[in-house]
């Protein structure tokens, strides 16, 4: 359901699903951060619970920097990243990091894009070394460019072209945002990626991959006092580029309701619908997280128990608030209809479940659950050192402080029920939605 | 399958867990007893995180759907947590939620399992609500009828999804009337047929604690487990237990191909045919056969043709999916429509080559060097450690597993891998199941 992220290769699967994240009472993070000269930031948490560790390399670039014509630049430039330096030949990236027994791939979303590999705690030395190479020396073979479009071409049929709930979202996305380049997908639009030259990928290359544009976050089984000057040695050296000032776009306030519609092939019907909210700086955003906790993510929260068990309309619905964004994004509410039943019932219906919240307080009850899930969630989430690494690189990417992450457990548990009624009135209404709809058209074969 | 060593007393046997070759600090015990009701238990204690992870897997997959009846293993883990004794199934979710923590169930081909995730406060909870999950669901009937529109609805859902649908007429195809014929959901036609008679009778006749494994990981001790588990599961008494004598599935007579046709950019391509149980003595040599061949990822010939070399798809992979009764090989690639015959070519000709050149020193170093050293991750947070200690009790890979594995991988010869390929490597006699535009691809039906 995550269409802001796209990765080179599926089998890579990571659970991106924001539901209420983040606690403090196990233990604080355990983390320090440095900047080294020319600007590069390095976060290290030592964790060694497992004999493994986790280097991932964040740069601030991604859809959000692209321009009409040239969508998906940021993403097929990830795809280019594994075609070979001057050190090292096509795959061979790849291949080194197999031969040691890690794992390695990348991931291109909105607002970044980053890399990483995943090996036992020996082996680490290698991630330095390739990624300060690939930072700095990429070839951009014309010919490879041209092979790996067609791969990004692939990709883009398999994810979108071909799911018809994808396309649902991405129309809505389309809608919603008119001005701010959320408006695009992260994959790009299919016409744009022919366009797509090789000196296209060159310069977005040179403008943004560099250490002052990037964080570089290792979790896992590692020696701080070790690592830091290792890392120092590989990276130091690398100039400082020139960063362009961020783009100020901002969104113009929408007015009054936007709908679209998909029609295609498809079996059942589906519906998303999008409300412009403020990002994670915003108070707004921890109420607007309980909001989302209270409504999703479990079997006792209020759209599977009043639209999937006791009316039965829905074969599923859920909501999530996209509150780890540079730029304010949206809160959304999506729901496929039983076979059967009404999807104009079902979209009624869910409109009563989100006014609730203008008219009544939520009970004491969910108020407390969805605080618990967060404190609880932050504590699982240590388990994974990869999951951990993520939190940290998505929020120091833009650029804010992963201390955030134990912040907002805080933050959340002064959340009052009438800061939940206040947040629901001011964002869920009519004219702030923007509601993309799948009508199904019978095969026609 | 090594059976087990089930004792009427409890045995207590320590597991050397040898995560990574020459890394000293992993060594890691997990305890392993066979409780007085017969059920196997396995503790890994991990007091790092205030986190108790518990996965109990039942011989009670869709393997053991009886005729007509699929999907009943499915419905019947579903519906575990869907009303118990004490519990209705919205106080158990809103019980478990309350805690931020989450008990599951599902059914897949060979197993049913259940999982508990808890922060270790809340212990107690969280195995008396597992207690009743496991040993006293009532299987209301009103949740039923629930349950069995939801699966409808999801399967009928399923159908947007091309790969789904090609692997669902795959192993309809290629296993005929062999019981993994069927996906564990069932068919749309299937599952309203299930009565409540069919669950409890199932749930009679598999959910036993000599059919079930427990593997608990995480911030308990071993005397709280004992006493959480003398609270809240000693209700759940053994049986004779008479598992249905399940034959291995048999190989297809003649080439077959199945086109499906769909208004799709993209052909979703399935090829392959029959493979091995999990606990054939060849797995390892297949294994790292398959992972030269298609399994490795960007270190696969398959992907390094197909996508490297020719741009034609994102994804293409080939898997051997080794289970209890049998197993298969697929290769899986999807391509824009007109692009289908090349990259069935291609694909044939890898499998082609494999059974003709031996791999290169190189590449068998490489493989191995990946298959051992990349073994610690498969076992970096409590859920996958607990996983793997049930999929290693229950395909009996033996109490030095850890330490055998890398033996078993690094024994593997060129010469092996050849043989393998010729013996299991069909390029001729394979099924062929392709789910696109077939104005499109060019290709036509038959055997």
């Amino acid at each position: 359901m995550n269409k802001l992220l796209q990765c080179r290769l599926a089998s890579f699967i990571i659970g991106l699903v924001l539901i209420a994240p983040k606690t403090i009472f196990a233990r604080p993070l355990n983390s320090t951060t440095s900047v080294l000269e020319n600007g590069l930031k390095v976060i290290l948490v030592e964790e060694h619970k497992a004999p493994i560790v986790v280097f991932q390399i964040w740069y601030n670039a991604g859809g959000k920097d692209e321009v009409t014509g040239k969508t998906g630049l940021s993403h097929l430039l990830e795809h280019m990243m594994f075609k070979g330096t001057a050190n090292h030949g096509k795959g061979e990236f790849s291949r080194i990091v197999a031969r040691k027994g890690g794992h390695e791939n990348a991931f291109t979303g909105t607002d970044y894009t980053a890399y990483f590999e995943k090996f036992a705690s020996d082996r680490l030395e290698l991630s330095l070394q390739l990624e300060s190479d690939r930072m700095q020396n990429l070839l951009l073979d014309p010919k490879e460019t041209a092979l790996e479009t067609k791969v990004v071409q692939e990709e883009r049929r398999t994810r979108t072209d071909d799911d018809p709930t994808s396309a649902a979202f991405e129309e809505m996305y389309a809608a919603a945002f008119k001005v701010h380049p959320y408006h695009n997908p992260v994959i790009g639009w299919m016409s744009d990626l022919d366009g797509i030259s090789r000196d296209d990928l060159a310069n977005h290359y040179k403008t943004w991959y560099a250490p002052n544009n990037s964080v570089i976050v290792v979790a896992g089984d590692f020696d701080s006092q070790n690592l830091l000057p290792k890392i120092r040695e590989y990276f130091g050296k690398i100039p400082k580029g020139t960063i362009p000032a961020a783009r100020k776009i901002v969104e113009p306030v929408q007015k009054g309701q936007r709908r679209v519609t998909v029609k295609r092939k498809a079996h059942l019907p589906f519906m998303i619908m999008g409300y412009h909210v403020p990002n994670l700086t915003s108070p707004d955003s921890y109420p607007l997280a309980i909001l989302a906790g209270i409504l999703s993510g479990g079997k006792s929260t209020r759209l599977y128990q009043e639209l999937v068990y006791k009316q039965q309309l829905a074969l599923n619905a859920g909501a999530n608030y996209d509150r780890v964004s540079e730029d304010p994004n949206l809160f959304y509410v999506y729901a496929s209809p039983q076979p059967g039943k009404d999807v104009n019932a079902l979209e009624q219906e869910i409109y009563k479940q989100l006014d609730l919240f203008k008219t009544e307080l939520v009970s004491d009850e969910e108020l407390q659950r969805a605080k618990n899930q967060v404190e609880a969630h932050f504590i699982f989430a240590q388990d994974s050192v990869f999951y951990q690494a993520m939190q940290i690189g998505e929020l120091e990417t833009i650029g804010v402080d992963h201390h955030y992450l134990e912040e907002f457990v805080e933050k959340i548990r002064l959340v009052t029920k009438e800061d939940v009624q206040r947040v629901a009135q001011k964002y869920l209404s009519e004219d702030n939605r923007t509601v993309s709809t799948l009508i199904p058209l019978a095969d026609k074969k | 399958m090594q059976k087990l060593n089930i004792r009427k007393y409890i045995i207590g046997l320590i597991l050397l867990i040898w995560l990574v070759p020459n890394n000293v600090h992993a060594l890691q015990k997990a305890e392993r007893t066979v409780l007085d009701n017969g059920m196997v238990l396995l503790l890994l204690e991990q007091h790092a995180l205030p986190i108790v992870t518990v996965e109990v897997s039942l011989k009670a997959g869709g393997v053991y759907d009886p005729p007509a009846k699929e999907g009943l293993a499915n419905i019947t883990a579903n519906l575990l947590s869907r009303g118990t004794k004490q519990f209705s199934a919205q106080g158990l979710a809103q019980a478990i939620e309350f805690v931020g923590g989450d008990i599951s169930s599902s059914a897949d081909t060979d197993f049913a399992e259940i999982n508990l995730t808890i922060l270790s406060k809340d212990l107690d909870l969280g195995f008396k609500l597992m207690g009743e999950v496991i040993a006293q669901p009532t299987f209301p009937q009103e949740e039923m009828e629930k349950e069995q529109k939801e699966i409808v609805g999801d399967i009928i859902q399923e159908k947007e999804d091309p790969s789904a649908v090609a692997g669902k007429r795959f192993n309809k195809i290629l296993y005929g009337t062999h019981p993994y014929n069927h996906p564990e959901e069932g068919w749309e036609e299937s599952v309203p047929n299930l009565t409540r008679q069919d669950v409890l009778d199932f749930y009679q006749k598999y959910y036993r604690p000599n059919n079930a494994v427990m593997v608990v990981v995480g911030d308990i001790t071993k005397s709280q487990l004992d006493e959480l588990l003398k609270k809240y599961l000693s209700a759940w008494e053994k049986r004779d237990l008479s598992l249905p004598v399940i034959p291995e599935a048999q190989p297809l007579p003649a080439k077959t191909v199945e086109l499906i046709d769909q208004e799709l950019t993209q052909a979703t391509v399935l090829l392959g045919h029959k493979g091995i149980s999990r606990s054939h003595p060849d797995y390892y040599q297949l294994y790292v056969m398959n992972y030269i061949m298609g399994g490795g990822g960007f270190s696969s010939r398959l992907l390094a043709n197909i996508r490297d070399e020719k741009g034609l798809a994102y994804s293409a992979a080939s898997y051997f999916y080794p289970l209890f009764y049998g197993g298969a090989f697929q290769a899986t690639i999807q391509t824009k429509n007109e692009n289908t015959p090349q990259v069935i070519e291609a694909t044939l000709s890898e499998i082609k080559r494999m059974r003709t050149t031996p791999v290169s020193a190189e590449e068998l170093e490489s493989a191995k060097s990946f298959i051992t050293g990349s073994f610690p991750l498969k076992l970096d947070t409590n859920s996958k450690i607990a996983g793997y200690l049930a999929y290693m009790e229950n395909f009996g890979l033996g109490l030095d597993y850890f330490e055998k594995f890398p033996q078993y991988i690094n024994a593997v010869t060129a010469g092996q891998i050849l043989q393998v390929a010729q013996k299991y490597l069909e390029p001729e006699n394979y099924l062929l199941v392709v789910v696109g535009n077939q104005g499109k691809t060019g290709l036509k039906s038959g055997k």
